[in-house]
């Protein structure tokens, strides 16, 4: 089975912060009540809550993506990504 | 801003040294037309689909800020099903940096020849050529030198043509390019897709930075053995970069990869005055103190363990009596502006971070704001549909970080500059 994480679409995020009710293992708040997500893989025992969370959201903008192991990340706030993306 | 003149070599066989894309640019500042670049260079080859194998030998990266490889990019949209677009992007939203605007005005026909090849290399018929806020005239310019090859059909069955985008920050990020190109707001999309998935008008688009074109126009012709000629093993070639600030000369400079900062100065006539500390890679890159520097060379390799990356290399140097705090609370507010405002953390994030940085510029005591800065600046990383919040906490880490004794000063209610303004700046109000 693959992995999963909870992503947010920034664009249509407006910060309603029920995401970080329903999924606090996974999501609390900035200081604007905008989503930090924590992009650590989800164990089965949460994946009904990120459903759940996903469901609620809405402008529908909280996803479930199924992920690689090699892209998880440790526990904690997005890491730095560094590079930068007007390229080519 | 002006470039680095050519000494008017004649091509015997393969040209040798530097500058490369410069090459046909000679004293006088006039443009190099159509027949002037023919006579140079000879006529286009036309390898097709096998310039991307060839693309892969020279190693070829992109030189927009990313430093992607151009080979693999190339190679993701010619195999995705559809007919390819291809977008050569010089927006240039950076304010530091001039070069991809430098080249398709005085050798355009080096740009459009790689966007053609690259279009014939992927499949496509059409090539899209994206100038950011330019003049009229700079427009007019490129459109005509467009027209003078479809007179002679020299570009078959690839129609080339020009658009001219915002002049913002955001306007050259490659899906806000692709947005504006089909009607829409420059601003980015939420990916994916990627462009190279579902570009203009729903097909596979490649975009690809207009200095990297001009690459691909000379190894097309030259070959890769050539090009790697020059650079090292793993970032090879030439590149242009954009100088400013407390140089002699400031201006568009074509160096090897693997010059040192010091010898980029030296180029440009050394330092006007004693130096303080650099910008490397513009507003998205970082600060580097001037000491530690000098000696490093241009290439990522080097850059990467100081926390700074070439980005699409433009370089400042700030002068002892000028203050990094105030330089950087500067850009961070315009940074803050030039958000697409789409993006929760971007909006309200950076605005924090400007108005806290300006308070800290202004000697304000506000301890609370301050203290807050740091939090704020890990926060807003990787929360954007774009790296416009992240590059711009990149900025004002490094700032925090090289101008430390700085800081404390500003704490203190002191400052060590002399009230003067380094950093460019776009002098109006931006369009969004």
């Amino acid at each position: 089975m693959s992995d999963q994480n909870v992503r947010v679409n920034p664009i249509a995020c407006e910060a309603h912060g029920l995401c970080a009710e329903l999924l606090p293992e996974r999501i609390r708040l900035d200081d604007w009540g905008y989503p930090i997500v924590d992009p650590a893989p989800l164990p089965l025992g949460l994946r009904k809550n990120a459903r759940r969370a996903v469901a609620a959201c809405p402008t529908l903008a909280l996803l479930i993506q199924k992920t690689t192991r090699a892209r998880s990340v440790p526990a904690g706030p997005p890491l730095a990504r560094g590079a930068i993306d007007r390229d080519s | 801003m002006s470039a680095a003149a050519s000494d008017g070599l004649r091509l015997a066989a393969l040209p040798r040294g530097l500058p490369r894309l410069l090459a046909g640019y000679g004293r006088d500042g006039r443009p190099v037309d159509l027949d002037s670049h023919l006579d140079r260079y000879g006529p286009q080859p036309r390898p097709g689909p096998g310039l991307i194998a060839v693309l892969e030998q020279s190693g070829l990266q992109g030189r927009g800020g990313g430093s992607f490889p151009t080979a693999q990019k190339m190679g993701a949209v010619a195999s995705r099903p559809g007919r390819p677009v291809v977008v050569v992007n010089a927006v240039e939203g950076e304010p530091a940096s001039g070069k991809d605007r430098a080249l398709l005005r005085y050798v355009p026909h080096l740009v459009l020849d790689g966007a053609v090849l690259a279009a014939e290399a992927v499949g496509a018929r059409e090539a899209i050529v994206a100038l950011g806020g330019a003049p009229e005239i700079e427009i007019a310019a490129l459109t005509s030198a467009i027209a003078a090859r479809a007179r002679r059909r020299l570009d078959r069955s690839v129609h080339v043509r020009a658009v001219s985008a915002p002049n913002a920050f955001v306007a050259g990020e490659e899906t806000a390019l692709v947005r504006f190109i089909d009607g829409g707001p420059a601003k980015p999309t939420f990916t994916p897709p990627r462009p190279f998935e579902r570009g203009v008008g729903g097909a596979p688009t490649l975009v690809q930075n207009a200095e990297t074109l001009a690459h691909v126009a000379l190894i097309a012709r030259f070959g890769p053995g050539w090009f790697r000629e020059l650079g090292t093993v793993d970032e090879p070639g030439t590149a242009l970069v954009t100088l400013s600030g407390a140089v002699s000369h400031s201006g568009i400079y074509e160096i090897e990869l693997g010059t040192t900062l010091e010898q980029l100065v030296g180029q440009a006539g050394g330092a006007a005055e004693p130096l303080r500390a650099f910008v490397v890679g513009g507003y998205f890159g970082g600060w580097l103190d001037a000491s530690a520097a000098l000696p490093l060379p241009l290439l990522d390799a080097a850059l990467a363990p100081h926390g700074a990356a070439l980005g699409a290399r433009a370089v400042i140097a700030l002068p002892v009596d000028a203050c990094g705090i105030v330089e950087t609370a500067r850009v961070a507010r315009y940074l803050a502006d030039e958000s697409a405002g789409q993006c929760g953390p971007c909006v309200y994030g950076l605005d924090a971070i400007a108005d806290a940085l300006g308070r800290l510029a202004r000697r304000e005591r506000d301890g609370r704001r301050i203290a807050a800065l740091g939090r704020w600046i890990e926060e807003v990383r990787g929360r954007g549909a774009c790296r416009h919040p992240d590059g711009a906490a990149r900025f004002v880490a490094s700032a925090l970080d090289v101008f430390a004794d700085e800081v404390d000063l500003h704490l203190r209610g002191r400052c060590s500059g002399r009230n003067r303004m380094v950093l460019p700046l776009p002098a109006k109000e931006p369009t969004r």
